[in-house]
C-alpha cells in the first residue's frame, strides 16, 4: 500500500509539472475505466429508482437527486461486463456534463490518478467493451491499463438514448 | 449625479413608460368623447408627462420630442382649449404606438426609423397649431432667465402643509434653507389656511427644490416659480413660469398669482368636483397653482407613483416591486423542496408512537400548514390578473372594426381572475386569433345586422372566470355563427368521413382539424378556422382544452380551459404492482370496480367496459408499461374514467392510493420526454413518480 501511495504522491508531483489532468477511476467487470474529475459531481449509493416504462434496459429509471430528477444508466447492462446487482455497495457516480446530470451505475470506485498527457496512449481499434468512438486513450498506473473515457461524447450519443432525437 | 451610470436604470425606465403606454392607451379607448372626465384627461398628461421627463432624463430624445408635442396637445385637452375628439383619440394612439416603438429600439438597441416620428409629430402639432394657442417650445422663458449677475436666483415657493405635522414641516424648512435663504411670505387672500409661501435665494435650481417636495407631497400641491430679479421686490408673477402653465396664458391673461388674488371663484367654478384647492388637480383652476406637475424630470416619480384613474381604486392600498421572474421561480422551487421534505417527515413520524411523541406531532401538524400556506402564497406571487391580456384588446378590437367597416362593442368580463404568469403569456396568442377571426368572419356588417333584425352594434365578450383548479376564458360574439352545412361539405371535399346528422360537437370539432385552416377553404362567411388548429395546439401544450359552441344566427361561443398554474398539479396517486403514478385530477370522471358482466372483449383482445350506456375501450396500465401488476382482473382492480377532450376513456389500475397536490417536475432537463407522462414530481417518501399523460398513453396503447 506504502509503495502505491508513494507512487501516487509521484505522479501527483508529476501532473502539477506536466499540467495533467485528474481522473477518477471505476470498474467494469474486470476493466478500469477513469472519467475527468472534473466532470464529476458526486458518488452516491443506488437507492430508490424509479423505473421508466419503455425504456431501453439499461435505463434504470430516474431519482430524486435533492430536487432534480436525474436519469440513471446502468453502464454494465450498457457495455455488458459485471453482474448487474443492485445492494448496498452498488455505487452510482453522478455526471454534470453537457449541463445535464447523469447518474451512471458501475461495479466499484477506486481512485483519483493524475495522468500527465504523455501517459495517455491512443486506443487500438478493439479490446474494450466500449466503443473506441468514446475513448481518449488509455493510461497506466502500477501496471495497470486504465481506460480513460470520453464522457461527454458518451452521454450525448445517440446509443445512450439520454437525450432527445433532435439534441442529440 | 454625473458619475452614476444611468444605464441601470433603463430597465425600470423601459418598464415603467410601457406602463404609461398602456395606461394612455386605455384611457384613450374607454374615453367618452362627449364628455371626457378630467380625471382622464389628467392622467393621459400624467403618463406622456412623465414618459417625456423620463426619455429627457435618460437621453432618448427621440421620444422626449415627440412625447413633448404629444404632451402639448393633450395639455390643451385637459385644460378644454381643444374638445376632444376622434381626431386627437386616433393621433393620440398612433403616437402611443411610435413612442413604444422607439421604447422598442431603445431596449433593444436598434436604429428606429424617425420618418413615422416625423410623421405623427406632425400630424399632432397640426391639431395643435389649429388653435394656434401654443408654441411648441418647452421653456419660453426658461429658468435660467432668472439669474441675476452674482449666480443667484428667486424663487417662489407655494406649498399646502394640510395634512403634514409639525415635524415634517419644519424638515422641509431646514432642508430649504440648506439651498439659500429663505423669507417667509404672507399667503395670497383666498388661500386655505394651511398654504404656506416662502422665497427662496440663492444658488439652487429648479431641480433642487423639487427635489426636496418631492419627498414630502405630491406635485399637485406645490407650486416653484422663477422670480425675474427686476420683479422681486414687487413680487409680481414671473413670467418664467413652466410651460404648462403658459400654455394656458390666453385664459389667464394678465393675471398673476399675488397681485391679483381673487380669481373667480376657484373651486365653485364649473368642476364638479369641489374638493378643494389643492387636492382637485382639475383643469380649471384658475390659479394655475396645482394643475400641473413641473415639467421636469425631478417630480417624475411622485407623479408616477400616482396612477390618477380609475384605476386608483385598485391600486390606492398597494406598493409593489419589481422582481426577476427567477427569483420567484427559484422561491417557488425551493418551496416544493421544503414542501416534499415536510412530506417525507410526516412519513417517518407517523411510523412513531403518537402518545409518547406528543410534541413531534403536534409540530408536525403545525409545519404542514405553514408549508402549505407558505406554499400558497409563494405559487400567487406569479399569479397575475387577465387583464394582462385583456387590456390589448380595445385596441386590437377598435382597429379592427374601423378596418372591417364593422360596429363593435367589446366587453370585458372577469379582468381579475388571476392566473400563473405562464399561462398568461401563452395565452396570448391563441386569444388574439379567436379575437381576430370573431371579428373578421364572426360578426357582420352593420348593414347584415340590421337586415337580420340585430342590433347594428357586434358585441364580442371576453370572459374569464375560476371554476375550481380552471380557469375558464370564453370568447363570445353575437355574429353569424358557423355553418354546418359548408363545413360538412368542406369536409368531405378534404375526404373526412362524417355523416349529414352528426353531432354539432363534432361538426366543430372539423375546424380545429390541421390544414382546415385558410378562409378559401369554408369560404368568408364562415371562414373561421384561420389557424384554429394552432389555437388549440397551443392551448392543449398548457394542460388545457377548447371547447366550440354556435348557433346560427346567435353567435359563437369558444371556450378555453385552462389549469390554474403550470408548476403544481392535483392529482390522484394511482399504484399499479409497486410503482406509483400520479393522475391529474381534473380529468377523473369516477372510479369503479366494474362487474365481469359489464367487460367483453372485441375479437379476443382489446377489452371494452360497459359504463353508462358507452362502450369504452378499456385501457390497461400494466400492458402499456410493461408492469408485473397485483391484478389483470378488472373485477378485482379499480376502473377510472377520464374525460377527454375527444371523448372518454377507462383506465384500468390496481388501486387508488390518494389525492395529492403534486410539483410538477420537467423529465427533460436532464433526460427526455418519456412517452406516456407529461412529466413526474417526488413524492413524499422522496421517490419520483411519474404524472401520467393519457393521450399519449391512448397512443402508446394502440400501438
Amino acid at each position: 500500500m506504502n509503495d502505491t501511495a508513494e507512487t501516487r504522491s509521484i505522479a501527483e508531483a508529476n501532473a502539477i509539472v506536466a499540467g495533467a489532468a485528474q481522473y477518477l477511476t471505476f470498474t467494469l467487470g474486470a476493466e478500469e475505466y477513469a472519467v475527468d474529475i472534473l466532470k464529476v459531481q458526486e458518488i452516491r449509493g443506488y437507492d430508490a429508482v424509479t423505473a421508466i416504462a419503455n425504456a431501453p434496459e439499461f435505463i434504470k429509471g430516474v431519482i430524486n437527486l435533492r430536487g432534480v430528477i436525474v436519469p440513471i444508466v446502468d453502464m454494465r447492462i450498457k457495455f455488458s461486463v459485471g453482474q448487474a446487482s443492485y445492494d448496498q455497495f452498488t455505487v452510482v457516480i453522478i455526471l454534470n456534463v453537457l449541463g445535464r446530470v447523469v447518474g451512471i451505475v458501475v461495479d466499484g470506485v477506486s481512485d483519483v490518478i493524475a495522468l500527465p498527457p504523455e501517459q495517455i496512449r491512443d486506443a487500438p481499434e478493439f479490446g474494450a467493451a466500449l466503443d473506441t468512438r468514446y475513448i481518449i486513450g488509455l493510461g497506466t498506473v502500477d501496471q495497470r491499463m486504465i481506460i480513460l473515457m470520453d464522457i461527454e461524447k458518451l452521454i450525448s450519443s445517440r446509443d445512450m438514448e439520454l437525450m432527445e432525437e433532435t439534441t442529440a | 449625479m454625473k458619475d452614476i451610470d444611468l444605464s441601470q436604470f433603463h430597465q425600470a425606465f423601459f418598464d415603467e413608460t410601457q406602463e404609461h403606454l398602456e395606461e394612455m392607451e386605455h384611457i384613450l379607448l374607454s374615453a367618452d368623447l362627449t364628455a371626457p372626465s378630467s380625471d382622464d384627461l389628467n392622467a393621459i398628461f400624467r403618463a406622456a408627462h412623465s414618459i417625456k421627463g423620463g426619455a429627457g432624463t435618460f437621453g432618448f430624445s427621440d421620444m422626449a420630442d415627440l412625447t413633448h408635442v404629444l404632451e402639448s396637445l393633450l395639455d390643451q385637452v385637459r385644460n378644454h382649449e381643444i374638445a376632444l375628439n376622434n381626431e386627437i383619440v386616433e393621433a393620440c394612439l398612433h403616437a402611443g404606438d411610435v413612442i413604444g416603438k422607439q421604447l422598442q429600439g431603445h431596449r433593444d438597441g436598434v436604429e428606429v426609423p424617425t420618418e413615422d416620428a416625423q410623421a405623427i409629430k406632425l400630424t399632432l402639432s397640426a391639431l395643435l397649431q389649429s388653435r394656434g394657442t401654443f408654441s411648441v417650445e418647452p421653456n419660453p422663458v426658461p429658468d435660467d432667465a432668472c439669474i441675476q449677475a452674482d449666480g443667484t436666483r428667486s424663487w417662489l415657493l407655494r406649498c399646502d402643509f394640510k395634512g403634514l405635522s409639525t415635524e415634517v414641516q419644519e424638515a422641509l424648512r431646514s432642508e430649504l434653507e440648506y439651498l439659500g435663504s429663505i423669507k417667509d411670505l404672507e399667503p395670497a387672500g383666498d388661500a386655505p389656511a394651511t398654504e404656506h409661501c416662502f422665497e427662496l435665494h440663492g444658488h439652487a435650481t429648479r431641480q433642487e427644490i423639487e427635489g426636496i417636495f418631492a419627498f414630502i407631497m405630491q406635485p399637485e400641491r406645490y407650486d416653484i416659480r422663477a422670480i425675474q430679479p427686476s420683479a422681486e421686490q414687487s413680487l409680481s408673477p414671473a413670467p418664467a413660469i413652466s410651460s404648462l402653465q403658459t400654455a394656458s396664458a390666453p385664459e389667464d391673461e394678465g393675471f398673476g398669482f399675488f397681485t391679483d388674488p381673487a380669481p373667480p371663484a376657484p373651486n365653485s367654478s364649473g368642476d364638479e368636483q369641489g374638493y378643494g384647492f389643492f387636492t382637485s388637480p382639475t383643469a380649471h383652476t384658475p390659479t394655475g397653482l396645482g394643475t400641473d406637475p413641473a415639467p421636469s424630470p425631478a417630480t417624475l416619480t411622485p407623479a408616477a407613483k400616482e396612477p390618477p384613474t380609475r384605476r386608483t381604486a385598485d391600486k390606492d392600498n398597494e406598493s409593489s416591486i419589481r422582481v426577476n421572474i427567477e427569483k420567484v421561480d427559484q422561491l417557488i422551487n425551493l418551496v416544493g423542496e421544503l414542501v416534499i421534505t415536510q412530506a417525507m417527515l410526516a412519513q417517518t413520524v407517523s411510523e412513531l408512537d403518537p402518545v409518547q411523541n406528543e410534541k413531534l406531532f403536534n409540530g408536525m401538524v403545525q409545519l404542514e400548514r405553514d408549508s402549505r400556506n407558505l406554499q400558497e402564497a409563494v405559487m400567487s406571487i406569479r399569479m397575475l390578473p387577465i387583464s394582462f391580456v385583456f387590456s390589448r384588446f380595445p385596441r386590437m378590437v377598435r382597429d379592427l372594426a374601423n378596418k372591417f367597416g364593422k360596429q363593435v362593442e367589446l366587453r370585458l368580463v372577469g379582468e381579475h381572475t388571476e392566473l400563473d404568469k405562464g399561462v398568461i403569456e401563452k395565452l396570448a396568442d391563441p386569444l388574439t386569433h379567436l379575437v381576430r377571426n370573431s371579428l373578421d368572419h364572426g360578426i357582420e356588417t352593420p348593414e347584415v345586422r340590421t337586415a337580420a333584425g340585430k342590433n347594428a352594434k357586434g358585441t364580442l365578450t371576453l370572459e374569464a372566470s375560476q371554476q375550481g383548479g380552471n380557469i375558464i376564458v370564453e370568447v363570445i360574439d353575437d355574429g353569424a355563427g358557423l355553418d354546418r352545412a359548408r363545413i360538412i361539405a368542406k369536409a368531405r371535399e378534404r375526404g373526412i368521413a362524417i355523416a349529414d346528422d352528426a353531432a354539432d360537437h363534432d361538426v366543430w370539432q372539423l375546424i380545429f382539424a390541421p390544414g382546415f385552416s385558410t378562409a378559401a377553404i369554408v369560404t368568408d362567411i364562415s371562414g373561421r378556422g384561420v389557424g384554429m388548429d394552432v389555437v388549440k395546439r397551443n392551448i392543449e401544450s398548457m394542460g388545457g382544452r377548447v371547447e366550440l359552441n354556435s348557433a346560427p344566427g346567435f353567435g359563437t361561443r369558444i371556450t378555453i380551459r385552462l389549469p390554474l398554474t403550470l408548476a403544481i398539479l392535483d392529482g390522484m396517486y394511482i399504484g399499479v404492482g409497486t410503482q406509483v403514478f400520479i393522475l391529474p385530477l381534473n380529468l377523473i370522471v369516477e372510479s369503479l370496480q366494474p362487474q365481469a358482466s359489464e367487460i367483453s372483449t372485441i375479437s379476443g383482445k382489446g377489452r371494452v367496459i360497459h359504463v353508462r350506456g358507452e362502450y369504452l375501450p378499456l385501457l390497461a396500465l400494466y400492458e402499456i408499461f410493461k408492469i408485473q401488476p397485483q391484478t389483470t382482473d378488472p373485477t378485482q382492480g379499480i376502473v377510472i374514467i377520464l374525460e377527454l377532450e375527444d371523448g372518454r376513456a377507462a383506465l384500468f389500475v390496481d388501486q387508488l392510493l390518494g389525492q395529492h397536490q403534486v410539483v410538477i417536475k420537467s423529465l427533460e432537463t436532464n433526460y427526455r420526454k418519456v412517452p406516456g407522462a407529461s412529466g413526474a414530481t417526488i413524492m413524499g417518501d422522496g421517490r419520483v413518480a411519474f404524472i401520467l399523460d393519457i393521450p399519449s398513453l391512448i397512443q402508446l396503447g394502440r400501438r
